[in-house]
């Protein structure tokens, strides 16, 4: 538990110097950048006192210290105010982000643990049965790997919705159907839109997870304590669970490197298939220089990343008796 | 390509290969087809940098207006043309050295950024290490493309291939500095940098040159992981529209302009296979050289001496089953006391 | 029970449960192999120890491991045969009472199984439950994230299946016991146990189906000194109590004096020597194990300089012509140079065998390696030359280790 207790401070304190690091960022930047931003905020929101209200929020012509202007940020945010869309005005950020999140807790979420069982699976059977041809993955996962999941993303729909006619070619839900809720016509209506996004996330991501557990497995397999559970005669599944048991652990600690490009990918995934989610909600926002709602989208990500990292966190003081003990 | 160093990094233990006397220092990395497929790729893609531009038929940003719509491949324009009737293969030769330029000053960048803190902390230790390790820990978990997003969201248009590689390698040097800060603290501990430490031998001179040469293999795969970074994240934020992407082209950038007329939608394979399928080419290319110095840097993950058609031919199993040493016996040894 | 009577002289057949023919291993396949071992032979005697010695890189470990099957890549078995004889007569004479004890219902059945054909399912079986295996590094053998207790029953549960957990869990305790560690230790993970408990927790395992051989792979190399001696005093009072046959691999061959009934001296892959362990160690007939014992202090009698050997052992990767310790050798002839020599039988009935141009009767021996083998007396600590060879030991027939056995008393019965 001393472990947990001693890395949660560090993830309060990355995250406060997110905060900060959203709060500077406009003040850091050249003046006329900015002055570009917002004149194409003023011409969204079409309210001169909105656009008035938005320069002082970025510390143009705001008459307070720097450090009043950092605690009223903080306070702002504390009260649940990440401002106002420009692209959308007068709707607040929150509002924004709170309709895309649960699409994209759904298919990131769920494509992004999907692939994880799924790749450290695979990486397993590969590194086993190493020499097979399984090997031939190999090539095909580094390829995977390369590609933005973007673009593989426009070849699943050029393949499987524009040639095959399988899939929809996306959006989240047919625009023509008014049901809502858990009408079951509703509901697969929904899981026929988020079928393919969802199998591109995980064909994109499976390849580092296969990749990472593969070599760790090869790695592990070295031990001896591997060879000596086959010298004792353990059923083959007994022993490569020995392995992989120990092999998951580097992933597992891994993992907060790789989580944050697998959510990217999937953010970028979901603007191809214009999926009503985060990431089409970002590219909106990009594309209309909405900087209320990149900084909102930000530190949401953000929080979520490191969320999953204390998620990955507890997994490990359970799987690894070691940094139990130091407790 | 060989790298020289004084130790490899992990030995194998457990019943191996028997130690061979005089083993020779200079070790090559493995010459695998994965290795000179990577290098051919690589080499291609930095003339494709140099060249491009000249090569390109056409003006990338010129309308050639032959109709309202992209048109396929033609003698003309081989890869076809886009919305606007530019020719998509122009772009995609001036594409290039944007998105390979970019890539790698944002290697070179976080190379040295992380180089030189990983080795403070792993060298200097204590209050140091401490500091210089949480910065990187914080920069490794902070989710780096929601954050260029926004510093480039208030960077709008920007073309300084320099900026933007820097901003990228702000982003991509955590990971080499802690792989770097672990090698350096395995360094100091080893008898050559103690003694040197113990003689009273300056640190920069240290660190020079006993324990950054040490560390060549590290900072190389290191160098490589960030350059491949590069290419993905200057990708992503080109697509996402955040940087100049009409006069300035960028493999990105194309993809952005597809992205904006639904060409998946529209079956305009031309206009954006070329460019996704070039970004993934390069990045292959760097993650085949990487695959090389892993196994270099981990002997464990090589094939010890095995290769599947020398085992065929001698009548193995392609593969080598833990605890199931193959036996290959002549066909006629079988008998008894053929060794006494 | 053996239908092939071609056993090395000396050996009583009933009681040999393990052969080793004319084993050849290989690194890697085609030219660029390297002979890891070659044509070994060695025989393994119910209940006795054998002393397997050689420098690090001689191929000891490989032998060991290539005739388990657990050798791992890129080795390759390129010959011979490495014969298990089953089950050996329910008592085995000289009375090994202790070793019969319950539970032998999942031994194999009877008859000779050549390992070198067996196929995964066989050694599956007979893995662990007739030959465990106790490494160098109980750190590394023990696996770091699951229970003592889990990796001792787990090998119940794949060979008794008779048994249900709490009887298995019942055993594991015992089997704790019996090596002096608490059965409360059960829960405990590998890395909250010293490393002497480790390597106790070790050897505990490799006794869990009580084999009838078990692989001893320099088991105390990675203990300090003290540890050493009571895992040494251990091992031995097992040994003498379970009566199981113990292959221990060591380059100290002063330890396998005290502890071996017969040693096998490897160099280069081959097995240079083989003699009772007294006979061995007073009158050695290779150059090479006068050259090893002249590296190490003597246990008794008057002290000799040490001398060692010049030089270092060959490459594999390019071995030299002929006999491999030539270059090292100081009796070195222009044959040695040319030809490898055979496997000589020597002294009496074949009891011994060395292979060396010097010992094949056309040559003159220098007296260093003519020293007479010593007279079995009774009253001097180790046992009879011949016979311990050959008979099967019990505990009637206790291995030369009388300072083992009176230096300290037993730890395992001292230890709370």
């Amino acid at each position: 538990m001393r472990m947990l207790a001693r890395r949660l401070p560090f993830y309060v304190i990355t995250f406060v110097i997110a905060i900060t690091i959203d709060f500077f960022i406009p003040r850091l930047m050249p003046g006329n950048a900015l002055d570009a931003v917002l004149a194409k905020a003023g011409s969204q929101m079409g309210s001169p006192q909105a656009l008035h209200a938005l320069e002082r929020l970025y510390g143009i012509n705001n008459p307070a210290s720097l450090p009043s202007q950092y605690t009223q940020f903080w306070a702002r945010l504390l009260h649940g105010d990440l401002g106002i869309s420009t692209s959308s005005y007068p709707t607040p950020v929150t509002a924004v982000i709170g309709t895309a999140l649960p699409w994209t807790v759904a298919l990131v979420g769920m494509a992004t643990v999907i692939s994880f069982v799924l790749g450290t699976l695979i990486g397993v059977l590969v590194a086993w049965r190493r020499g097979s041809w399984l090997d031939n993955l190999l090539p095909v996962t580094t390829f995977f790997q390369a590609a933005p999941y973007f673009f593989l993303a426009f070849l699943a729909i050029e393949v499987f919705s524009v040639k095959l006619g399988w899939f929809p070619y996306g959006l989240g839900q047919n625009q023509l159907d008014y049901q809502t809720g858990l009408a079951p016509s509703h509901v697969a209506d929904v899981l026929d839109h988020a079928l393919l996004p969802a199998l591109t996330i995980v064909v994109a991501s499976a390849a580092g997870w296969i990749v990472g557990m593969r070599n760790q497995m090869l790695t592990t397999m070295d031990e001896d304590y591997v060879l000596i559970a086959q010298a004792k005669g353990l059923s083959k599944r007994r022993v490569v669970w020995y392995a992989a048991r120990n092999a998951i652990l580097p992933s597992i600690s891994g993992f907060s490197l790789a989580i944050g490009f697998v959510i990217s990918g999937a953010l970028l995934t979901e603007i191809v298939f214009a999926y009503p989610g985060l990431g089409f909600t970002l590219y909106t926002a990009v594309i209309n220089h909405d900087a209320p709602l990149m900084q909102g989208i930000f530190l949401i990500i953000t929080l979520a990343v490191l969320a999953a990292n204390l998620l990955a966190d507890f997994a490990y003081l359970v799987l690894d008796p070691r940094t139990r003990q130091e407790a | 390509m060989a790298l020289s160093v004084s130790e490899p990094a992990v030995t194998a233990r457990g019943p191996g290969v028997p130690p061979r006397p005089g083993r020779r220092r200079r070790v090559q990395l493995p010459r695998s087809p994965k290795v000179l497929i990577g290098f051919g790729l690589l080499i291609a893609f930095l003339i494709l940098a140099l060249v491009g531009p000249v090569l390109a038929p056409y003006d990338p940003s010129a309308d050639l207006s032959l109709s309202g719509l992209p048109h396929a491949p033609t003698a003309a324009h081989w890869l076809g043309t886009t919305q606007t009737q530019q020719d998509v293969l122009s772009q995609l030769l001036a594409g290039g050295r944007s998105t390979i330029v970019v890539a790698f000053l944002a290697g070179v960048v976080a190379t040295v950024i992380s180089v030189v803190v990983g080795v403070a902390a792993g060298y200097f230790g204590g209050l140091a290490d401490d500091l210089l390790s949480m910065l990187a820990n914080i920069f490794l978990v902070l989710p780096a493309l929601p954050l260029l997003i926004v510093i480039f969201g208030f960077l709008p248009g920007s073309s300084d291939d320099l900026l933007i590689g820097a901003i990228i390698a702000l982003t991509g040097w955590a990971w080499g500095a802690r792989v770097l800060r672990a090698q350096t603290l395995s360094l100091r501990s080893r008898d050559y940098v103690q003694s040197a430490r113990l003689i009273g031998e300056s640190p920069t001179r240290i660190i020079g040159w006993e324990i950054v040469p040490n560390l060549l293999p590290v900072i190389a795969s290191s160098f490589l992981f960030t350059v491949l970074y590069g290419v993905g994240t200057y990708t992503a934020i080109a697509y996402l529209g955040l940087v100049n992407i009409d006069p300035h082209w960028s493999w990105g950038g194309m993809l952005f302009w597809a992205q904006s007329v639904n060409a998946q939608v529209g079956g305009y394979w031309w206009w954006y296979i070329p460019p996704g399928l070039a970004v993934a080419m390069l990045g292959s290319s760097l993650a085949l050289i990487n695959f090389g110095i892993d196994e270099f840097i981990n002997p464990r993950l090589r094939q010890a001496g095995l290769s599947r058609r020398q085992a065929r031919r001698a009548g193995l199993p392609g593969r080598f089953a833990l605890g199931l040493t193959p036996v290959a016996r002549p066909p006629a040894g079988t008998g008894q006391g053929d060794a006494r | 029970m053996t239908s092939d009577g071609a056993l090395p002289a000396g050996a009583a057949p009933a009681a040999t449960l393990i052969e080793v023919r004319g084993l050849r291993v290989d690194y890697g396949i085609g030219p660029a192999a390297v002979h890891a071992v070659i044509d070994a032979s060695l025989a393994l005697v119910g209940g006795a120890v054998l002393g397997l010695a050689g420098e690090s890189g001689s191929g000891k470990s490989t032998l060991a491991y290539a005739m388990t099957r657990l050798l791992r890549a890129p080795g390759v078995i390129t010959g011979g045969q490495v014969l298990l004889h089953s089950s050996t007569p329910a008592s085995p004479p000289g009375g090994g009472g202790h070793s019969s004890a319950p539970g032998r219902t999942a031994s194999p059945p009877a008859g000779t199984i050549d390992l070198l054909a067996a196929d995964e399912a066989q050694l599956r079986q007979l893995r662990w439950s007739r030959i465990a295996v106790v490494m160098q590094s109980a750190m590394n053998a023990l696996n770091p994230v699951i229970t003592v207790g889990a990796q001792l029953t787990d090998v119940l549960r794949a060979h008794r299946q008779q048994l249900d957990r709490g009887g298995r869990r019942q055993r594991a305790g015992q089997l704790l016991e019996m090596v002096g560690i608490s059965a409360g230790h059960l829960g405990r993970y590998p890395h909250q146990l010293s490393g002497g408990m480790r390597q106790r927790v070790m050897i505990a395992m490799a006794l869990a189906l009580e084999p009838a051989v078990v692989i001893m792979d320099e088991p105390t190399t990675a203990l300090d000194v003290v540890t050493q001696r009571e895992i040494m005093q251990e091992v031995a009072g097992l040994q003498r109590d379970l009566g199981f046959a113990v292959l221990f691999i060591t380059h100290d061959l002063s330890l396998l004096a005290e502890l071996a009934d017969s040693i096998a001296v490897m160099y280069a892959g081959r097995l240079l020597e083989q003699a009772d362990a007294a006979d061995l160690y007073r009158a050695p007939r290779h150059p090479y194990t006068l050259g090893l014992l002249q590296s190490f202090p003597p246990l008794h009698g008057p002290r000799k300089p040490l001398t060692g050997i010049p030089g270092s052992p060959p490459d594999l990767h390019d071995p030299p012509p002929g006999c491999p310790f030539h270059p090292r050798c100081g009796f070195a002839m222009d044959i040695c140079r040319a030809e490898m020599p055979a496997v000589l039988p020597l002294g009496t009935a074949g009891s011994r065998s060395a292979a060396c141009w010097l010992q094949d009767g056309a040559h003159e021996v220098p007296a260093e390696l003519a020293v007479p083998e010593p007279a079995p007396e009774p009253a001097a600590g180790p046992p009879p030359a011949g016979p311990a060879h050959a008979a099967p030991a019990g505990p009637a027939a206790a291995p030369p280790s009388p300072q083992l056995a009176a230096a300290t008393p037993d730890p395992a019965r001292t230890r709370p």
